[in-house]
């Protein structure tokens, strides 16, 4: 089968790879129909999440097509299903109190020990997201084996398309999960960091647990134009000082809860910034944070800090006596998918939630170095990448 | 044999195995641990409730090993399942094969680097549901001693597990070595397989990422 490979840094090409095979009784087999590139993708083809080897198929957002079942699936062949990124048993203690991300059984034995000492704890299993978290073959390919498929992929109703449902494998449920962490009160100011896919989503779920104001920042105009469609105030980083504005745009109490969907790959001039690039380049292992510390340091006191952008090493100049002295909460973690799957199909059955908006290209897999690279350095227009195995590149 | 007349026996491995009884291994590598900073010094450290293979390191070096993880099934059903020794082999990856004639277990053992090694072990106290306590016999190649426990777990979250082992390194300190490096030294080894045993119960399957059957 055909699949996106990782080569090292910024060096991705679609190889070819054995088909995947029935291994466990209660796996099963997906041909890939859609397929997208997320920002967390982002982070291994820019090299700074560590434990990717060369040779792995990336991909952790797909849906498909069952085309094999192991004895124990429950699936059939034929069903059209989403995938949830996070790979998760259904029966440990994490999986019963549905923090599914957390699935202690997930992660390969031979491949907990990195987490467990990095972490203090070996983390769950994710599709095509480094050796940290299984080493799993991803979704840009073909086909993909499926673990656990009795208790994950969920079965899509005829009548939807893959463009509108695609997503519940992962950002939409994130940026509904990083909304659900503010604890939203109606009429609650939330300021957003990131209007990339994550950022948009949580934008369109703080709306819709009843915020009262949505402030959006981020540099590209593109992308501030979405979440001002979504109904989001919106602040160009490049353009205004941030703290001040947020500050004159609540009040001058500041926002009742902040959500940081950029992650480890923080733009900005600050020296902070500065600083951890240079560490993150020379392999530190220092996550470059500038907007997660500006949203500490802009929430009001006793406030909400929910953090769905993705985070591998350790932080710098951590603004702690902030969070401490302000008395701030802080929630995060990879997604747990399984969890919002039913409710959010249904708000997107009902035409509640819009998922396609942000889809700006659609490429052949065959295509997808092309379409890293430009969701890396044009994201000003390149705002969401879905990818189609099997079909033609065209010119 | 009953228990008691094993354990007065005078072996070597009779030091050792007396370690793995929880009280007395905390008395004996009791040692002190200073404060880096001097002040205020504490002499001597009282015993604390943690097991004692949780001891910072810096005293000798110890062939214990063990390790505690939570399953969400009851306790019986996990017993059993160990208890039949023909199932050790699903879970443990370092074991070949296991044949029980009595109360005689045999097994053939991937040494480091796939240097085949047999153990030969017998059952010396067992509890239904609750403990398994088990050491090599005098005629096997590598001297261990082994002990399971079974526990229910607070807030019927299960069973709690507790797997410990006290060995002698076939080749001394530098077999350990060599082990360490090949990855199947004891206590990853041993760490790795109750992971595999909580997949196995809980899940019906052991994880793996592979994507081929060979
Ligand atoms: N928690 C999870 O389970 C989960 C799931 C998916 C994605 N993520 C993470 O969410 C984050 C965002 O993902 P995405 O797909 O939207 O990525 P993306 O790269 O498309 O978007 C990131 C956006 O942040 C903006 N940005 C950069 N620096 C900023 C700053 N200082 N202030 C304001 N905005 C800034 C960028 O301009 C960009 O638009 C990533 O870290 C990704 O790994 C987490
Ligand atoms: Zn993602
Ligand atoms: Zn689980």
């Amino acid at each position: 089968m055909r699949a996106l490979t990782w080569h090292g840094k910024h060096d991705v090409r679609v190889d070819t790879h054995p088909d995947p095979e029935i291994i466990n009784p209660r796996d099963a087999i997906i041909e890939v129909t859609s397929t997208a590139i997320c920002g967390s993708d982002l982070h291994l083809y820019d090299g700074v999440i560590p434990g990717l080897l060369s040779g792995d198929i990336l991909g952790h957002e797909f849906m498909g097509r069952v085309v094999e079942v192991g004895p124990k699936s429950t699936l059939k062949k034929g069903q059209r299903v989403v995938v949830p990124f996070t790979i998760s048993c259904g029966q440990c203690f994490f999986c019963q109190k549905q923090q599914f991300s957390a699935c202690d059984n997930s992660n390969p034995a031979e491949k907990q020990d990195m987490t467990e000492t990095l972490y203090g704890h070996a983390v769950g299993g994710l599709f095509g997201y480094s050796h940290l978290t299984g080493g799993y073959p991803g979704g840009q390919a073909e086909y993909v084996r499926v673990p656990y498929s009795d208790v994950g992929p969920i079965i899509i109703p005829d009548g939807l398309d893959d463009d509108q449902v695609l997503f519940l494998s992962d950002i939409l449920p994130t940026g509904w999960m990083g909304a659900a962490n503010c604890d939203i009160e109606p009429g609650d100011t939330v300021a957003v960091w990131g209007c990339g896919p994550v950022g948009l989503f949580a934008i369109q779920s703080a709306l819709l647990m009843g915020a009262g104001k949505v402030i959006a920042i981020d540099e590209y105009p593109n992308r501030l134009a979405l979440a001002r469609r979504l109904g989001a105030e919106v602040i160009d980083f490049k353009r205004t000082h941030v703290l001040e504005a947020l500050m004159e745009m609540s009040g001058g109490l500041g926002p009742d809860a902040v959500i940081d969907a950029v992650g480890m790959e923080s733009h900005g001039f600050a020296p902070d910034t500065v600083m951890d690039n240079i560490k993150q380049t020379i392999g530190m292992g220092a996550d470059s944070a500038h907007a997660l510390r500006e949203a500490i340091l802009a929430v009001r006191k006793g406030g909400r800090v929910s953090i769905p952008g993705v985070y591998g090493g350790f932080l710098d100049k951590f603004p702690l006596g902030a969070m401490m002295e302000k008395g701030l909460q802080i929630r995060t973690g990879q997604t747990h998918v399984q969890k919002y799957h039913e409710e959010l199909l249904r708000r997107i059955g009902e035409g509640e939630i819009d998922t396609t908006f942000l889809i700006s290209h659609r490429l052949p897999l065959e295509d997808a170095a092309r379409g890293y690279k430009n969701f890396r350095y044009n994201q000003n227009e390149w705002t969401k990448v879905i990818l189609k195995p099997g079909t033609e590149v065209t010119a | 044999m009953t228990n008691r007349e094993h354990m007065s026996g005078h072996d070597d491995r009779q030091a050792l195995w007396l370690t793995l009884g929880i009280g007395v291994l905390a008395g004996v590598v009791g040692y002190s641990v200073f404060q880096a900073t001097g002040r205020n010094h504490v002499a001597h450290r009282p015993e604390d409730d943690a097991p004692a293979r949780s001891t910072r390191r810096g005293g000798p070096a110890r062939a214990v090993t063990g390790r505690t993880v939570t399953i969400a099934k009851p306790r019986a059903e996990l017993y059993a399942f160990w208890r039949d020794a023909a199932n050790l082999p699903r879970f443990m990856s370092s074991v070949g094969s296991a044949t029980t004639t009595g109360d005689v277990t045999q097994w053939q053992l991937k040494g480091p680097a796939g240097m085949p090694l047999t153990l030969e072990t017998r059952i010396i106290e067992h509890r239904d549901g609750e403990l398994l306590v088990w050491r090599s016999t005098p005629d096997s190649q590598i001297e261990a001693a082994g002990r399971v426990t079974f526990r229910d777990a607070p807030a019927g979250r299960g069973t709690e597990v507790e797997a410990q082992i006290a060995y002698v390194p076939p080749l001394g300190e530098a077999g350990r070595l060599v082990a360490k490096l090949f990855q199947s030294d004891p206590s990853i080894q041993g760490r790795r397989e109750l992971k595999r045993f909580k997949m196995l119960m809980e899940t019906g399957e052991i994880a793996t990422s592979r994507n081929q059957k060979s």
